[in-house]
């Protein structure tokens, strides 16, 4: 569109003026404010930090093998666990896919040639990059072993470890959370291209402007209680501390007020990769296209009302309980709108069970499983036996690692030609995706049964009764692990020996696929061509044609 | 218009991704008002917290309340209110093009800032010679000495927040004021400006709450 | 293995296990039932309608009633199921009127139990088949959580605050307790054992660690030697409200709000004496929060609950 931003003159090889050629050098990455290029710059960081919490977690499975701890310390368990939940919560998960995907994608997917405010995107992963770098080395130098709950008085009066360091990590990183969310909903407002109006946006779009409303609303509350604790800990007076005068009650109120819409912001961005991924191999359009918005944004608002759940044996008041339980419920109902829509689109599609497919039905299943167990704990009677055991670790690892890593992981994939410009071995992606399907129920279904015959969360040992489903566990988490470090092979491989993608390798629909892949510089060569949403019942303005009623 | 706009890409006042300079005025509004809704939650905790422990003592409360110093509080606030109107008067004036005026304008809404951080300095050295200063020497004595640290407790935490924001302001307005004396930001160019403006008011607003919440309501 | 293996390791030792057990089944199967609906749906269309092979794909224009019956249908389910927990939710948090009370003070990372009638154990608690009993529970420093699976119950225990917690046990034999809120370095091995006994058993096991003052004496030794009685008691020279059947009484502040005097009330008074102030007297009454112990408090509770004339039902386990 813009015709002076398009370098002439590249190497023949590349294909034409693709962003990563446009300029050269570390510097150039480094001061970028590309969208693509941070991005990447995201994708690199968050997978040093997935990597980081994954041997935390292995450390955690291998000591849970034997009842007495077989690998570590009570003291060095402790901090363990509380460095692989910050760690994976802030410093992978909730960046996963907004900062990657949703960076690379979103201003491509809506006709625009960056974000709103790029520099303000290169300076939020500056922040990240700090605050986690800032956060890892506090983690690891010193420790701290409050859990990533950081629940007082515990943490502001008796733990000796690094709290404030650990605070002062997470705040900072918080502002670049918000950054990236003020960026993405401004952008979705004044940034579409003429024609691409609000109903014709990819359901990944909305997913992105629905979290970033959660991310911009949210993360504050984290950093100002965050900053609290820590003037708390440094002053010794606080509003937290009983002993102080304070509430304890009032922090975990704070705290959740934050971090359960934090789950959502975990997990509407996966259930926006995954409304990209079904339809395109079922060939088909959503299903429902409408309710899967208001799915999405009712998701994200009444979020914010059901933070209570976590509290229901906090020693809340029971007309709390009854308003935050029933809230729950509530909100479990655009998730089922959601699981039941994506099955529906399958119906007279055309499928085909290319890796990204795999990952996206493997997200469904497994997402279900979790949110149903999220239900029986949002029942208060059944969370007075469940709550703090490892009935929750197996209820968030399901939506959290089945659900948006396994999405994350299918939209690395499906948009991997695109960002790269290359296709790999879909044999290994498929035998990767089915492996960590098994892998992961292996690591996580002996959790649902531990936690309800009663074993306790963050137990570095435990009683003796509890062992062989531990072991299961943990066994399941080296198949796991073996089904991580797959890709990451085959995906290196593919970056310099893996074939050229073309535009559109997978014959889908969406402005981005109309570019080409690696996308140039300024996104696009001319101006793309808005359709109806899902559009594959229309052939695709690139020549790809229409999936027909018939076979 | 398309002509002013290439004219004005071409000078680096239309970014890239804008397609002219009105996009890109009505995106960057959009995005001071996103941030001010951050703010606003980020306050609003200090607030809850406030709320909170108020209940739960409303005497302690209303006794630190009276340790503050309302004449204090009341200056800061009438200086608070003036720097608002200066920097509006700036914001309207700009489209003029009055280049010296706008720049004095500024000039006084950065010093009334800085005449506010001083007081509230001057404040604070005052508590401190009362042992109010919580964490470093607080000693009242009397059944609600525990409320009253609380209150303190918070009046620091609020009242470090909002100096913090006006201090980030007094640098932004200060840098805004230069730029206008140097002509880069201009009638046809005036959208840091309004920017800077609008985070200027939230930091006014801001005060608005506190100034009855920590002075008023003991008395 | 067999699932028998399994669930012999969660017996149904309380009258809260079996109608607890029954809603979880219900919501185990429910999910059950609709996820592999979804998963068969999903298999089915994934065959029929895979590529290549021939099948009707004409799509429906309307698909607002399916969408309309799917959001009614969960939405109708879930309140079901939460009326249903409504319902068990409210029972375990109402102890019954003839419920025994055990005080039980946590600390990191211990659990101190104290009976009415003066037996101390720590880590261990003994209770009676048949008989309901209601936990009072505080902290003297972190959040600690008081879990009994065989029992289905759970309780966070918090400093400066009474926690509770009942259940009625139902079969004799030791059953593991476990701290399940974060507190600290040693909380995985913050455990212990509660043991069931029949009633007659219990009755001479309680005889057997007698120790000669019940908790109430206790208190009441503690009510003269830490000092109230100098202002409290009935020829003290101090201008103090009597505290003799203070427990339950309507009590009216100086602020002019009035308030029932609970556990949590005696509590503060004595602990944070200026939080509230009675009505008519001067806030002269110092803090005691460094000088006595929870567990202490505890005791002086129930000697004032026991100073009660005409037994109250709380009272009832206080033997004087
Ligand atoms: C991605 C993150 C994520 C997501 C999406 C969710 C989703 C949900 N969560 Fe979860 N949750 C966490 C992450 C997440 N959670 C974490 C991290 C914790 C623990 C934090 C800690 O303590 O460390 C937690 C803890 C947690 C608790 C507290 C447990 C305790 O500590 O005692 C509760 C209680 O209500 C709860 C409930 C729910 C509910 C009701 C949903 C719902 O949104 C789920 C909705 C989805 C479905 C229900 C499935 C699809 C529906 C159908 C197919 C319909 C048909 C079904 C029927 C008719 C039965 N969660
Ligand atoms: C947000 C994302 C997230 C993710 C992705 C994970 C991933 C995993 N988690 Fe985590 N977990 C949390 C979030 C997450 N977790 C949170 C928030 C808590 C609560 C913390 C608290 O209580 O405060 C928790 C707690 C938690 C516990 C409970 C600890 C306790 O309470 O005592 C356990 C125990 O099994 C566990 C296990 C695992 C495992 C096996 C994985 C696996 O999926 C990880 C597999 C990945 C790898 C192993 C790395 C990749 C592999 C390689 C690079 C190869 C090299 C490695 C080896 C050879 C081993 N997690
Ligand atoms: C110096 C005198 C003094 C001592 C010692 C003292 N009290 Fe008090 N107490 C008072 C006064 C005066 C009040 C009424 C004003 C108030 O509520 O603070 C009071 C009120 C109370 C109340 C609330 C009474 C009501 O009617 O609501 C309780 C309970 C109580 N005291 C218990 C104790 C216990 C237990 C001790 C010893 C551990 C103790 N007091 C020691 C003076 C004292
Ligand atoms: Cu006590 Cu955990
Ligand atoms: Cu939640």
């Amino acid at each position: 569109m813009n015709a002076t931003a398009i370098t002439p003159d590249l190497p023949e090889l590349e294909p034409p003026r693709s962003f990563y050629t446009h300029k050269s050098g570390l510097g150039s990455w480094l001061l970028t404010t590309d969208h693509k290029r941070i991005a990447i710059l995201y994708a690199i960081t968050i997978t040093l930090f997935f990597i980081m919490g994954g041997v935390a977690a292995a450390m955690m499975r291998i000591n849970l093998v034997e009842p007495d701890g077989a690998l570590l310390s009570a003291e060095t368990y402790n901090k363990t666990f509380t460095f692989h939940g910050v760690v994976m919560v802030w410093f992978f998960l909730i960046p996963s896919i907004p900062a990657t995907l949703g960076n690379f994608l979103l201003p491509i997917m809506i006709g625009a040639r960056d974000l709103a405010f790029p520099r303000l995107n290169l300076m939020s992963w500056y922040l990240f990059v700090i605050g986690g770098c800032f956060t890892i080395a506090c983690l690891l130098l010193g420790g701290v072993d409050t859990g990533w709950t950081f629940y007082t008085p515990f943490s502001t009066m008796f733990s000796n470890t690094n709290v404030i360091l650990v605070a002062v990590g997470v705040f900072v990183t918080g502002f670049s959370t918000i950054l990236t969310g003020l960026n993405f909903i401004v952008t979705t407002h004044k940034l579409r291209m003429p024609g691409m109006t609000w109903f014709k946006l990819p359901l990944f779009v909305w997913a992105m402007y629905a979290v970033s409303l959660v991310m911009v609303l949210a993360t504050p509350v984290l950093a100002m209680t965050l900053s609290l604790i820590g003037l708390e800990r440094i002053a010794h007076v606080g509003i937290f501390d009983p002993a102080l005068g304070g509430d304890p009650l009032l922090f975990q109120h704070m705290f959740w007020f934050y971090s359960h819409p934090a789950v959502y912001i975990m997990i509407l961005p996966a259930m926006g990769v995954v409304s990209e991924i079904i339809p395109c191999f079922a060939r088909r359009k959503i299903f429902g296209y409408r309710f899967m918005v208001y799915a999405l944004v009712g998701i994200s608002v009444i979020g914010f009302l059901v933070w209570g759940h976590h509290m229901f044996v906090a020693g809340m008041s029971p007309t709390a309980t009854l308003v935050f339980s029933i809230l729950s419920f509530i909100i479990a109902v655009p998730s089922a709108i959601k699981v039941f829509n994506w099955t529906a689109t399958l119906r007279r599609g055309r499928i085909t069970f290319e890796a990204p497919m795999l990952y996206a039905l493997g997200f469904v299943g497994l997402f279900m499983i979790g949110g149903m167990s999220g239900l029986m704990l949002a029942a208060p009677a059944l969370d007075i036996p469940l709550h703090a055991t490892y009935f929750v670790i197996a209820h968030f690892h399901y939506v959290m690692v089945g659900g948006t890593v396994m999405a994350y992981l299918g939209g690395i994939h499906y948009w991997w030609p695109k960002i790269t410009g290359r296709l790999y071995s879909e044999a290994w992606a498929r035998f990767a995706a089915i492996l960590m399907f098994f892998g992961f129920n292996f690591t996580f279904f002996p959790q649902y049964v531990l936690g309800y015959l009663g074993m306790p969360r963050r137990y570095h040992a435990y009683p003796p009764q509890f062992q062989l489903l531990n072991v299961l566990s943990s066994a399941g988490a080296s198949i796991l692990a073996l089904a991580y470090l797959i890709p990451v092979i085959y995906l290196g491989w593919s970056l310099f020996h893996g074939a050229r993608a073309g535009n559109n390798p997978w014959g889908a629909r969406g402005l981005e696929w109309q570019t080409p892949s690696p996308p140039p510089k300024q996104n696009f060569l001319e101006r793309p061509v808005v359709q109806k949403v899902y559009a594959y019942d229309e052939p695709s303005p690139d020549g790809q044609p229409a999936s027909g009623a018939t076979a | 218009m398309n002509g002013s706009t290439a004219e004005l890409r071409a000078r680096g006042l239309v970014a890239e991704q804008f397609d002219d300079a009105a996009q890109q005025h009505a995106t960057a509004q959009f995005g001071i008002w996103v941030f001010l809704a951050t703010e606003v939650l980020f306050f609003g905790v200090l607030f809850a917290g406030y709320a909170v422990c108020r209940v739960r003592d409303p005497e302690g409360f209303l006794l630190g309340s009276q340790h503050t110093e309302i004449l204090f509080g009341a200056v800061e606030a009438a200086i608070l209110l003036l720097s608002s109107a200066t920097v509006t008067f700036a914001v309207n004036l700009i489209r003029f093009d009055e280049r010296r005026v706008v720049a004095a304008l500024l000039a006084t809404t950065a010093l009334l800032g800085i005449a506010f951080l001083v007081l509230h300095g001057v404040e604070y050295s005052h508590e401190h010679d009362e042992h109010l200063m919580v964490g470093v020497d607080f000693a009242q004595h009397g059944p609600h000495a525990r409320g009253i640290e609380l209150f303190f407790f918070l009046y620091y935490a609020m009242t470090l927040y909002h100096s913090l924001h006006v201090l980030v302001g007094v640098c932004v307005i200060g840098t805004m004021g230069v730029l206008v004396w140097r002509g880069r930001i201009r009638g046809e160019y005036t959208t840091p400006l309004v920017l800077a403006g609008l985070y200027w008011h939230l930091v006014d607003i801001v005060w608005i709450f506190l100034f009855p919440l920590m002075y008023l309501i003991g008395r | 293995m067999s699932s028998g293996g399994f669930w012999h390791l969660l017996p149904n030792a309380s009258t809260n296990a079996k109608p607890l057990d029954e809603l979880w089944w219900t919501m185990v199967g429910l999910c059950a039932l609709v996820a592999i609906g979804v998963f068969v749906v999903m298999f089915v269309f994934c065959i029929r309608y895979r590529k290549g092979r021939p099948a009707d794909r004409h799509l429906s224009k309307e698909t607002l009633p399916v969408e309309l019956t799917w959001t009614a249908v969960p939405f109708l389910i879930f309140m079901g199921v939460f009326v249903w927990s409504l319902t068990l939710y409210a029972r375990s948090r109402t102890p019954p009127a003839n419920a025994e009370t055990i005080y039980v003070v946590a600390k990191q990372w211990m659990w101190k139990i104290q009976h009415p009638g003066g037996q101390r154990e720590i880590d261990t608690l003994h209770v009676p088949t048949g008989v309901p009993i209601r936990l009072m529970m505080t902290s003297q420093d972190v959040i600690h959580s008081f879990f009994v699976p065989a029992f289905r119950v759970k309780q966070d225990v918090l400093p400066d605050r009474y926690t509770q917690l009942w259940f009625t046990a139902i079969k004799p034999g030791d059953y593991p307790l476990y701290c399940t809120q974060y507190c600290g370095l040693d909380h995985s091995k913050m455990g212990g054992q509660v043991i069931v006994m029949r009633p007659d058993a219990y009755a001479r096991w309680l005889d057997e660690n007698n120790t000669g003052t019940s908790l109430a004496s206790q208190g009441a030794a503690l009510f003269r030697t830490k000092g109230c009685s100098g202002c409290h008691g009935a020829n003290a020279s101090v201008h103090a409200p009597d505290l003799d059947g203070i427990y339950g009484r309507v009590v009216h502040l100086q602020d002019g709000s009035t308030v029932t005097a609970d556990d949590r009330y005696i509590h503060d008074s004595i602990m944070l004496p200026d939080k509230q102030i009675v009505a008519g007297y001067a806030p002269i009454m110092p803090s005691f929060s460094g000088e006595l112990t929870e567990g202490q408090v505890l005791a002086i509770i129930a000697y004032l609950k026991s100073t009660k004339p005409g037994a109250q039902p709380a009272h009832k386990g206080t033997k004087q």
